[in-house]
């Protein structure tokens, strides 16, 4: 089946005015009777929950976690894109939406990331009004730094914390819509099941994770908002409760999971340390604008780093790449650490990681210090003194949180950094409208795909996050609701509501009592272990097939030995995993199948079968350039395909060189 | 970094709710490397009660880099344990050493019911943002970000009183409970900047009086909320915040606030 993404006629940049121009409304009197479910209340979720509060809507939000405030977006450091062209150095909305769309190697569907890219600007607008401390200039301007390589300077921040700070402005617009009364908060609550009436998404079951008993929501539509799958492989810098459930649950009602084998491996993460490792914390990315990347010429190399000359560093990616250097897209960066580990020339006590080193940095920037200050002949530890003044104020508090994790100080010795799964580009199939193939159901935010293609560049998924919450959504789902607006509200006593709380309750039943000898967490790290060997930074047929029996596999080993402590109704945290984790096992399979079927290397896919007789990547568009929209059946996964058109950006191999 | 392991005990508070009463419970963790976090000694903790057929510890946790707020506990009568401007996720195994007895509480505030072990409610502090910690702007009225120049200073400023993230440790570090500094660290942001300039008044009052009702006890200018707060948020806010107090009590509104600023 060919899938329709209802992309609205016209010229690519008045689609979306096309679009709101003719999209149906519905009227205030009627908004007051229509309920709306929004799953999730990270930057997506709050934000559309707030705005559909404003507009007057009934919402409903949900949460697992203790309070909306504490959503994942929360740990997103770097910043946050727009088209504003405040620096005068030539943005636009074009160039925006262009080098997301090659960024994204030509795997995005063009009309969205256009939209994207021209709601950006409004995004910056809204925050600054909610009181969002961005950077600023003496003069009281906005201040913007580049990132991840553009050539423009179009990222917002504040310090390090910029997903923090947005997302408290759109946590206090909820909560004023809560003091309203036009959203309910349920906090701790976790959605487990959709209800489906008539072919439409019409509520949803959720654990009450306090009390453990399931309650049913009624919602004229639902939006989920729940985020990404990065959790499949255990170890990501995503949150301990960051989870696929939401959406997973969704799919296996009928709404079409597209792209699965795209993730994103972010190349500057603090590396593993030992068996125990629960996360991964990233150092951000604008790291690399100032710090140099290199590992020892040497595979026996037994000096300290600071000891090894120049002649015996391999600074592999401004060997491999010249025009770019250390600030190669992050797939790229990402695959050339792993190709010099595992060609055996990796540092630290794992050899699983490569060296981020300030010192060129410190003195660079020294020197320009003791110049600006009129000190002649400085010796070097003046230059050393005034060099860490200046890279102390751009990357403090980045420095700070590596010291505290590795009891490593990084202004003394060079940081060690590995790759780490990040962000997850697949996501639900949505429309233009972010309307899945359930009617009713929208998804927002990371949990959808639409907008990044293959690869997510910087700065960009706080930017996504908000344009679908803030300024798509509220119109889009007008446009489905107008049509909806005589049905009453559906009692939840209604049969469709009690046919999917007793799945629910079946499931958790059958997980209490497997009663087996292993905890949750052994199977979540064994699944970890496959995905990261077998569908991580490099795939190839023969691993990815093996990976779909040793998953089928540990699936089966996990529902005949599981071990779920505790009670049903109660507070049973080894249960809320127990639920998140088993079914990772199944979203791993189609990951993995998705992945084998893409025989082509694009953004963060990787397939070693293609690539250019200089290991790089190779996109292979006459067969691929499409979007996979995998369906559930009883029978098996089936895959649909949207076909993605470009009219106006014709694609082009990625070079970095 | 020297690399070692140790053996520890630990004391930590259980209950099973809100509705019980609490005990503390001695157990013995093994093999535990300096590498790890304190968090992640809980993991080891509980896989071992886990094997055992015991109920694990329940506490909360989510981001694991210091960000989110939700991890809080009590570790030898410091809210996030030894170091300084620290959460607890980030605290690390290597301030310990073999043979050491840790006590490990959740939260203590009648504010903060316990809702099971170490996981405690901090919904009080949701309602206090609810009273009136946001700029009441709807999606699509704001006009160009940069037709409001914000002066460096007052912006970095209210970075700083924003970096808060709503952990309640000091509330847990306060001998009155008092939740003062996080209600001073919105109020602060906000006054700095001229965006939130219009609700300056009401909003402050609400958000102090809301505190009260919640059942959070008054300021007395101890200061262990600044000491023990993870990021460091200066209860230079708290006198902030009273002076806007002061201001709103006085003044007719917010016209005569702002004329005297």
């Amino acid at each position: 089946m060919v899938l329709d993404p209802k992309i609205p006629a016209g010229e690519l940049k008045d689609k979306w005015q096309n679009y709101k121009d003719h999209c149906k409304l519905v009227s205030p009197a009627n908004k007051r009777n229509i309920d709306i479910i929004v799953v999730g209340t990270g930057l997506a979720g709050a934000s559309a929950a707030a705005t559909l509060g404003e507009l007057g809507y009934n919402v409903k939000a949900f949460c697992f976690q203790d309070s909306p405030r504490r959503a994942h977006s929360i740990a997103a450091q770097g910043g946050i894109n727009a088209a504003k062209n405040y620096q005068n150095d030539g943005d636009s909305t074009f160039r925006l939406y262009y080098e997301t769309l090659k960024g994204g190697d030509y795997r995005s569907r063009e009309a969205n990331t256009y939209r994207l890219a021209e709601v950006s600007g409004n995004i910056i607008d809204q925050a600054t009004a909610q009181g969002v401390p961005f950077a600023r200039e003496y003069g009281g301007t906005l201040a913007n730094r580049s990132f991840g390589g553009t050539q423009v300077s179009r990222t917002f921040y504040a310090r390090g914390q910029t997903g923090q700070q947005l997302l408290l402005g759109a946590y206090g617009a909820l909560q004023r819509q809560v003091a309203t009364g036009k959203v309910t908060m349920y906090a701790r609550h976790e959605m487990l099941e959709l209800v489906v009436i008539d072919g439409k998404a019409r509520g949803i079951i959720a654990r009450n994770l306090v009390t453990g008993k399931l309650e049913r929501y009624f919602g004229h539509a639902v939006v989920l908002a729940s985020g990404g799958y990065g959790n499949v492989f255990f170890l990501s810098t995503n949150a301990m409760g960051s989870n696929a459930t939401a959406s997973w649950k969704s799919h296996k009602k009928g709404a079409y999971f597209a792209n699965p084998c795209y993730t994103q491996i972010h190349p500057t993460c603090i590396p593993v340390s030992g068996d125990y490792q629960s996360k991964l914390t990233l150092m951000s990315e604008s790291l690399r604008n100032d710090g140099r990347i290199w590992v020892p010429k040497n595979k026996d190399e037994k000096r300290k780093p600071g000891d090894i000359p120049a002649e015996d560093r391999d600074y592999y990616l401004e060997r491999r790449y010249p025009a770019f250097g250390n600030l190669v897209p992050r797939d790229v960066a990402s695959r050339a650490a792993k190709e010099r580990c595992d060609a055996g020339y990796g540092v630290g006590s794992s050899k699983m990681a490569v060296y981020l080193d300030f010192a060129d940095a410190i003195h660079r920037y020294g020197k320009m210090e003791v110049h600006k200050h009129g000190i002649e002949n400085a010796d070097a530890a003046t230059i050393r003194e005034y060099g860490m003044k200046v890279v102390s104020d751009k990357y403090g508090n980045l420095f700070e949180m590596y010291e505290k994790i590795t009891g490593e100080n990084p202004y003394e010795v060079p940081m060690r950094i590995y790759p780490a799964v990040h962000y997850t580009m697949g996501g639900l199939w949505v429309d233009y409208e972010l309307h899945t193939t359930v009617p009713g159901l929208f998804a927002i935010g990371e949990c959808n795909f639409s907008d990044h293609g293959a690869n997510r560049l910087g700065a960009s998924a706080l930017m996504q996050g908000l344009a679908d919450g803030y300024f798509i959504l509220p119109y889009t789902i007008g446009n489905y609701l107008s049509g909806d607006i005589r049905t009453p509200r559906i009692p939840t006593d209604h049969p469709a509501f009690e046919a999917a709380e007793k799945e629910v309750a079946d499931r958790i039943n059958k997980l209490m009592n497997v009663k087996g000898t292993k905890s949750v967490d052994h199977f979540h790290r064994e699944l970890g272990k496959i995905m990261w060997n077998k569908c991580g930074m490099a795939r190839n047929e023969k691993g990815l097939t093996e990976a779909i029996t040793e998953i089928q596999q540990l699936r089966e080993e996990f529902w005949k030995d599981v071990r779920v402590p505790g009670e049903i109704n109660s507070m049973n945290p080894e249960l809320d995993k127990a639920h998140r984790v088993a079914d990772f096992m199944e979203l791993a399979e189609l990951m993995c199948r998705d992945a084998l079927q893409r025989r082509e290397s694009c953004g963060g896919h990787f397939r070693e079968e293609s690539q250019t007789p200089e290991g790089e990547a190779l996109r292979i568009d006459d067969e691929f350039s499409f979007v996979s929209a995998w369906q559930y059946t009883p029978e098996g996964e089936v895959m649909n395909k949207e076909p993605l058109i470009f009219e106006v950006s014709k694609p082009s191999q990625r070079s970095y060189k | 970094m020297e690399h070692y392991t140790m053996n520890l005990t630990l004391k930590v508070w259980r209950q099973k709710n809100s509705e019980t009463v609490g005990h503390f419970e001695t157990f013995e963790v093994k093999d535990i490397s300096s590498e790890m976090s304190f968090l992640e000694m809980f993991d080891v903790l509980n896989e071992q009660l886990i094997s055992e057929g015991k109920d694990p510890i329940a506490f909360d946790h989510d981001c694991r880099e210091g960000i989110c707020g939700a991890c809080s506990m009590y570790v030898d009568g410091r809210a996030h344990g030894p170091w300084e401007k620290n959460t607890v996720c980030q605290l690390h195994m290597r301030a310990y050493h073999d043979g050491d007895t840790i006590v490990v509480e959740p939260w203590r505030s009648a504010a903060f019911p316990v809702i099971k072990d170490l996981m405690v409610d901090r919904r009080a502090f949701d309602r206090i943002i609810e009273a009136g910690g946001f700029v009441s702007v709807n999606t699509g009225n704001a006009p160009d970000a940069n037709s409001i120049p914000v002066s460096k200073v007052a912006a970095d400023e209210a970075f700083d009183a924003a970096a808060c993230i709503g952990c309640g440790a000091c509330v847990a570090a306060c001998p009155n409970g008092s939740a003062a500094l996080f209600i001073g660290a919105k109020v602060s942001q906000l006054a700095f900047l001229p965006q939130g300039d219009a609700e300056r008044a009401s909003r402050v009052k609400n958000m102090v009086d809301q505190a009260a009702k919640e059942g959070f006890g008054n300021c007395g200018n101890i200061y262990n909320c600044e000491a023990e707060c993870p990021k460091g948020i200066s209860v230079g806010n708290i006198a902030k915040m009273k002076r806007e107090y002061m201001r709103a009590s006085v003044s007719s509104g917010p016209a005569g606030i702002r004329s005297e600023s």
